[in-house]
């Protein structure tokens, strides 16, 4: 049996992308160990490689060295065992929420499942995310939350082994994305899901997730700090953000990750530029 | 993803506006200008007044938009009946090509011997021949533009040469066509073939390649088949690229046909018109003009209609 704190590993894992001016040296020596029903924030300042780096658990695209391993075995290329959640939904415009939803259903147990189980599965994934009224409009019908529902609805479905979303309500409103945060979490207590999210928000980092990877300022950048939440998991407790407002625990958390951002890292915007 | 204008390498591929969308008069607007009944209040009357210069404004529109072509249409006629009375009045006026219009369109369908037939049957043999040559370009054109589209050796292999061939003449076409196929109405069809399949392989090809990488990460994460991407992703996201490829084609197979048949022979309306420039009847000539613009103008409407269904922006 494979070693439970090892879900997914990442071990000493670099990516660089051939440009006209040589290699540019994205990440390198990345370390990183998951456990399965974890849930991991990958934080840091834009063009720090947070996406690139779920790019790569997600098999989009392969480490140039290292090698990650899930459950023991070398991913290689991408898999509907890591759904991922994309920015910007991703939805097809031409096909309604539900169709988009049995498109990912139909691929995972379309060979196993009869046509009306594979329906009750892409249902109940559109119930799971509050969008059963919703289910026969197209994605142009529906507004920005909604779309975004319906992307989590989608990776949901699939029963993926690993849920990977990044910046997933980057672009929605505050009071949407604060909905949909809440919504997650109680996913997340529901289907005890190993989630691996790219954030640029420090506060949603710190209430959704166990762990808070935060990486250096790219290039060549890799993983700066760890911060484990002190809060008991989102799987097992609700965090209430109200609550969490004057949570000690939190506030710390919270404060130990604006310190690596904006302290220890804060010379991005000179090199940014 | 109203694709206008859509280049591959070279130059660019000419695409005819879409005319604006009918402003659909609201029955409600017209309604709310009649009087109401009822005795008149200050707000009433204020209400009213509003509904009145809303329903003015309404009237206003509806003009300009029936107004203005109809003025364009006048002054044409009036030039045209201007021009008629210049010089040694070879071309006849308004009036004497109605009249002769009235008289071919009462029996459009007639047969006297192969190289006397109605106005109606060389339309139909026309678009007929514009039908096959387009259809055959669809069939070979759409999966190529796909091919080319999705796998960029085939696109590095075989851009130069459509760069090539692309600006070549349709009509240059002709007398291979003569040449294979040894009689005139396949030569035809082979000419309409030629000059239709460039659009469509384009835009089709420029349609691949512009689907956005969002839709292919889902396939990818997916591991959605070739297939399934094809069916699923592809084809979708191409056809509002498609049907602008299919739109210029079918414009310029009609433009086409007209020069091919006044050089084949035979039927159909390029044909007919040259048929009367030999009679020299000149008022015929001026209704095939106008025959041609009105099916051309047809077909164009036929197929943005089409694409408008499938148009998910």
């Amino acid at each position: 049996m494979s070693n439970p704190s090892r879900f997914l590993r990442i071990e000493d894992v670099g990516m660089s992308f051939p440009t006209k001016k040589g290699d540019f040296v994205a990440l390198r020596n990345v370390h990183l160990d998951v456990a399965r029903g974890e849930f991991i924030a990958l934080i840091g300042h834009s063009g720090c490689g947070k996406s690139t780096l779920l790019n790569l658990v997600a098999g989009l695209t392969t480490p140039t060295s290292g090698v990650l391993l899930l459950e023991d075995r070398e991913l290689r290329g991408p898999g509907p065992d890591r759904a991922v959640v994309f920015q910007n939904h991703s939805l097809l415009p031409w096909m309604t929420c539900l169709e988009n939803v049995l498109l990912a259903v139909e691929r995972v147990f379309g060979a196993t499942e009869k046509k009306a189980q594979l329906k009750e599965r892409a249902l109940a994934a559109l119930n799971l995310v509050g969008l059963s009224h919703a289910k026969d409009k197209r994605p142009g019908e529906i507004s920005g939350g909604m779309k975004q529902r319906v992307g989590i609805a989608r990776a949901l479905a699939m029963e993926p082994k690993m849920l990977l979303m990044d910046e997933p309500f980057g672009a929605l409103d505050a009071l949407t994305r604060a909905k949909l945060q809440d919504e997650l979490m109680r996913i997340v207590a529901a289907t005890g899901s190993t989630v691996m999210m790219v954030t640029h928000d420090v506060d949603e980092a710190v209430l959704l997730s166990d762990r808070i990877v935060m990486l250096t300022n790219g290039p060549a950048a890799t993983i700066g700090e760890v911060h484990k939440v002190p809060l008991p998991p989102v799987r097992e407790a609700f965090r209430p953000r109200l609550e969490m407002a004057h949570n000690a625990d939190y506030l710390a958390s919270r404060e130990a990750v604006l310190e690596f951002l904006y302290h220890k890292q804060a010379h991005v915007e000179k090199e940014a530029a | 993803m109203n694709a206008s204008t859509l280049t591959l390498s070279g130059g660019p591929v000419p695409a005819s506006p879409t005319p604006p969308a009918a402003a659909a008069t609201h029955p409600s607007v017209a309604r709310a200008a009649n009087p109401a009944p009822v005795a008149a209040t200050a707000p009433d009357v204020k209400q009213k007044e509003q509904a009145a210069a809303l329903a003015r404004a309404q009237r206003r529109r509806t003009l300009a938009r029936w107004l203005a072509p109809l003025l364009g249409f006048l002054g044409l006629l009036l030039v045209w009946q201007l021009v008629s009375h210049t010089g040694d009045k070879q071309l006849p006026g308004p009036v004497v090509v109605w009249a002769s219009a009235v008289e071919l369109f009462a029996d459009p369908f007639y047969v006297k011997g192969p190289n006397d037939q109605g106005i109606g049957w060389n339309i139909l043999s026309s678009l007929q021949r514009v039908g096959l040559g387009f259809g055959l370009a669809a069939l070979v054109g759409i999966p190529l533009g796909f091919m080319i589209g999705r796998f960029n050796f085939l696109n590095q292999m075989l851009d130069p040469i459509i760069s090539l061939l692309r600006p070549v003449s349709p009509l240059a076409w002709l007398p291979i066509g003569l040449m294979v196929f040894k009689a005139a109405n396949p030569a035809a069809i082979w000419t309409i073939f030629i000059c239709s399949i460039w659009p469509m392989v384009i835009n089709t090809a420029v349609g691949v390649r512009q689907v956005p990488q969002d839709y292919l990460n889902v396939a990818r994460v997916l591991n959605l088949s070739e297939w399934t991407v094809m069916r699923k992703i592809l084809f979708p996201a191409v056809l509002p690229y498609m049907l602008t490829g299919v739109r210029l084609a079918v414009g310029t197979a009609w433009l086409v046909i007209v020069a091919a048949e006044m050089l084949t022979g035979g039927q159909g309306i390029g044909f007919w018109l040259w048929d009367e420039w030999n009679n020299l009847n000149v008022a015929h000539i001026l209704i095939a003009i106008f025959v041609i613009g009105a099916v051309g103008l047809a077909l164009e409407w036929l197929l943005i209609s089409i694409a408008r269904r499938f148009d998910y922006s």
